[in-house]
């Protein structure tokens, strides 16, 4: 067994007073895909930060591929194969849809010219956004703005990726098609982080599952397991646990 | 499936006739202008090219890298006041000593940008301020650089008056044309896709690994080494610096109405500027502080009725791009 490509060990974070991680630990190997669950607040998308880069730990170690990364910047993570999604897309406005996507593939990817360009055009046709190449990003309706994040990601060339909430949103069509599409990232080698609230797509996919709940890793393993855990349950009452497809709205 | 793609980073048919009218301008400014016109209005059109170029780089930095700076005319004091120092106590040739004043700049940008990039957004603007504040506090404490009394450049001195204007306007054209094409050929390259990034959301652009520190400071650098340039023009021009005249607040307000009249993130929308400013500067001269209030109006009105500046309404109704950045792909189905 090889080591796995990310290894969070006592990751802990906290804004304040507001504990967003504390003593968070797990791992993800290539090749497999993690399913994070977790009421709101649960710091879901603050782990995503901190895996990126974007927000800096209080204490814990990162380690991607056996490396200590826990002081690496953001930028040097993203070279190093950390892509990711936000869950509220950040698109770059004033570019369109391909310039947004070869600023992954040119910097994150550190591609030359020609190479960069293809894999951008590469990355917009597995997202299924070809057809809006020349587009101003700032001009895209929402759905579109979440395959761009993913898009994006992906022209980086990444090892890892986390996905934040990408599915919200969709229409039941589009649903599937999603979740083939993160499905195929995983069985190319990918390991896969991601957060949805959709838990019925993200079942689909996922080989284990993680719930947290304010800043606790509540329990994480076999996804049927954690969704009888009685702790997971209880964490979930007051919201809902969508249980399959027919419950989807 | 396979489909033909390819990316094309020009403009079209209209674009090419409006680069070739560039060019032409450029060459009558050149080759004619200067055997048709009063040596007063050859000099007062070196005017023009500090404006070209106080309106690129103030653009650089704030349309293409979103940091507003508000203490830019700190480098056209070191400028001013390198070149004359350079010239004449130093000794270098003018061309020389312009040069090495834009080099002074760069090295001071990267220095004081540990200080100023500490903050953010409008503290980086005062920040900026103070910066300009401090180096116009200390210049004035030097002896050697005339303390509150300035200096006046020996270089020229014995020096044939037209020949001197005329090198100052060459010189100037010449500066205006480098620093536009330098800003182009940086926008094109991987640093100003960065940039672009950088400008719409630095937080993705990070993620994507952009080095977002590293090419602000860039941009900081090359854009205060240009407006270094600007300066060392106008000390030349008027042959005399002093703290209060190269130090002035009012060459950078005059960036930011150049850059909002034409057109804040383009290339072509600073020359634009330029060329309105220049003109309303020249026509409104004698009204005195008359003028200040005209050119309040027209911001106003600029910036009410086109928000992206005369370029932006330009490029509203025509496809022309002097100086084309995007990228357009192109895809066509495959023969096969």
């Amino acid at each position: 067994m090889e080591a796995p490509l990310l290894r969070v060990e006592h990751l802990a974070k906290a804004y304040g007073q507001v504990v967003t991680a504390r003593d968070v630990s797990f791992d993800v190997a290539a090749g497999e895909a993690l399913g994070v669950v977790g009421p709101n607040g649960a710091g879901k998308s603050t782990l995503l930060n901190l895996v990126t880069g974007t927000a800096r730990s209080d204490g814990g170690t990162l380690l991607l591929d056996g490396q200590d990364v826990t002081r690496w910047s953001a930028p040097r993570r993203s070279a190093a194969g950390v892509g990711r999604s936000y869950q509220v897309p950040r698109p770059f406005a004033g570019m369109t849809v391909f310039e947004n996507v070869l600023v992954g593939a040119r910097f994150g990817g550190g591609h030359g010219g020609r190479e960069a360009r293809r894999l951008a055009i590469d990355a917009l046709e597995r997202t299924g956004m070809a057809h809006l190449a020349n587009t101003p990003a700032g001009r895209l309706r929402l759905l579109d703005r979440k395959r761009l994040e993913l898009a994006r990601a992906l022209a980086t060339g990444p090892r890892l990726i986390l996905l934040d909430e990408i599915a919200g949103g969709l229409t039941d069509a589009e649903l599937p098609e999603l979740v083939a599409l993160v499905a195929e990232l995983r069985d190319a080698g990918l390991a896969v982080v991601w957060i949805e609230h959709i838990v019925h797509a993200l079942l689909q996919v996922v080989d284990r599952l993680m719930c947290l709940a304010l800043g606790d890793v509540v329990a994480i393993g076999d996804p049927a397991t954690v969704m009888r855990d009685p702790r997971v349950v209880e964490v979930y009452l007051g919201s809902t646990v969508d249980p399959g497809p027919a419950a989807a709205s | 499936m396979s489909a033909v793609t390819d990316v094309r980073r020009r403009g079209g048919r209209a674009s090419m006739v409006g680069s070739g009218l560039l060019v032409v301008a450029v060459l009558v400014l050149a080759l004619w202008v200067p055997y048709n016109v009063s040596l007063g209005t050859l000099s007062s059109l070196v005017g023009l090219f500090v404006l070209v170029i106080l309106g690129t780089t103030w653009n650089l930095m704030a349309g293409y890298a979103g940091m507003v700076s508000i203490g830019q005319q700190a480098f056209i004091g070191i400028g001013g006041y390198g070149v004359i120092h350079l010239a004449d106590a130093v000794g270098l040739p003018v061309l020389g000593a312009v040069v090495a004043a834009a080099v002074v700049c760069g090295a001071v940008a990267w220095a004081t940008s540990f200080l100023v990039f500490r903050l953010a957004g409008g503290y980086f603007a005062i920040g900026t301020w103070v910066v300009a504040e401090v180096v116009k506090l200390l210049t004035t404490q030097v002896d050697a650089l005339g303390g509150g009394s300035g200096l006046s450049l020996g270089a020229f001195q014995g020096a044939d008056r037209v020949a001197r204007v005329a090198t100052v306007y060459w010189l100037g054209l010449t500066l205006a044309v480098v620093v536009v094409l330098a800003t182009f050929a940086l926008m094109r390259s991987r640093v100003g896709l960065g940039l672009t990034a950088i400008r719409d959301d630095p937080t993705a652009a990070s993620g994507l690994g952009v080095p977002v520190d590293r090419s602000k400071r860039i941009v900081y650098v090359a854009s205060s080494a240009g407006v270094g340039l600007a300066g060392a023009l106008t000390a030349l021009n008027t042959l005399r610096v002093t703290p209060d005249s190269i130090f002035s607040v009012g060459f950078t307000a005059s960036m930011i109405f150049v850059v909002l009249i034409g057109g804040i993130g383009t290339i072509e929308g600073p020359i634009v500027g330029a060329v309105v400013s220049f003109v309303l500067q020249d026509r409104l001269a004698d009204l005195g502080s008359l003028y200040l209030v005209v050119l309040g109006v027209v911001a106003i009105v600029v910036v009410l009725l086109a928000p992206r500046g005369l370029w932006g309404l330009v490029t509203r109704v025509t496809d022309v791009h002097l100086f084309p950045l995007v990228h357009t792909v192109r895809r066509e189905a495959s023969e096969d």
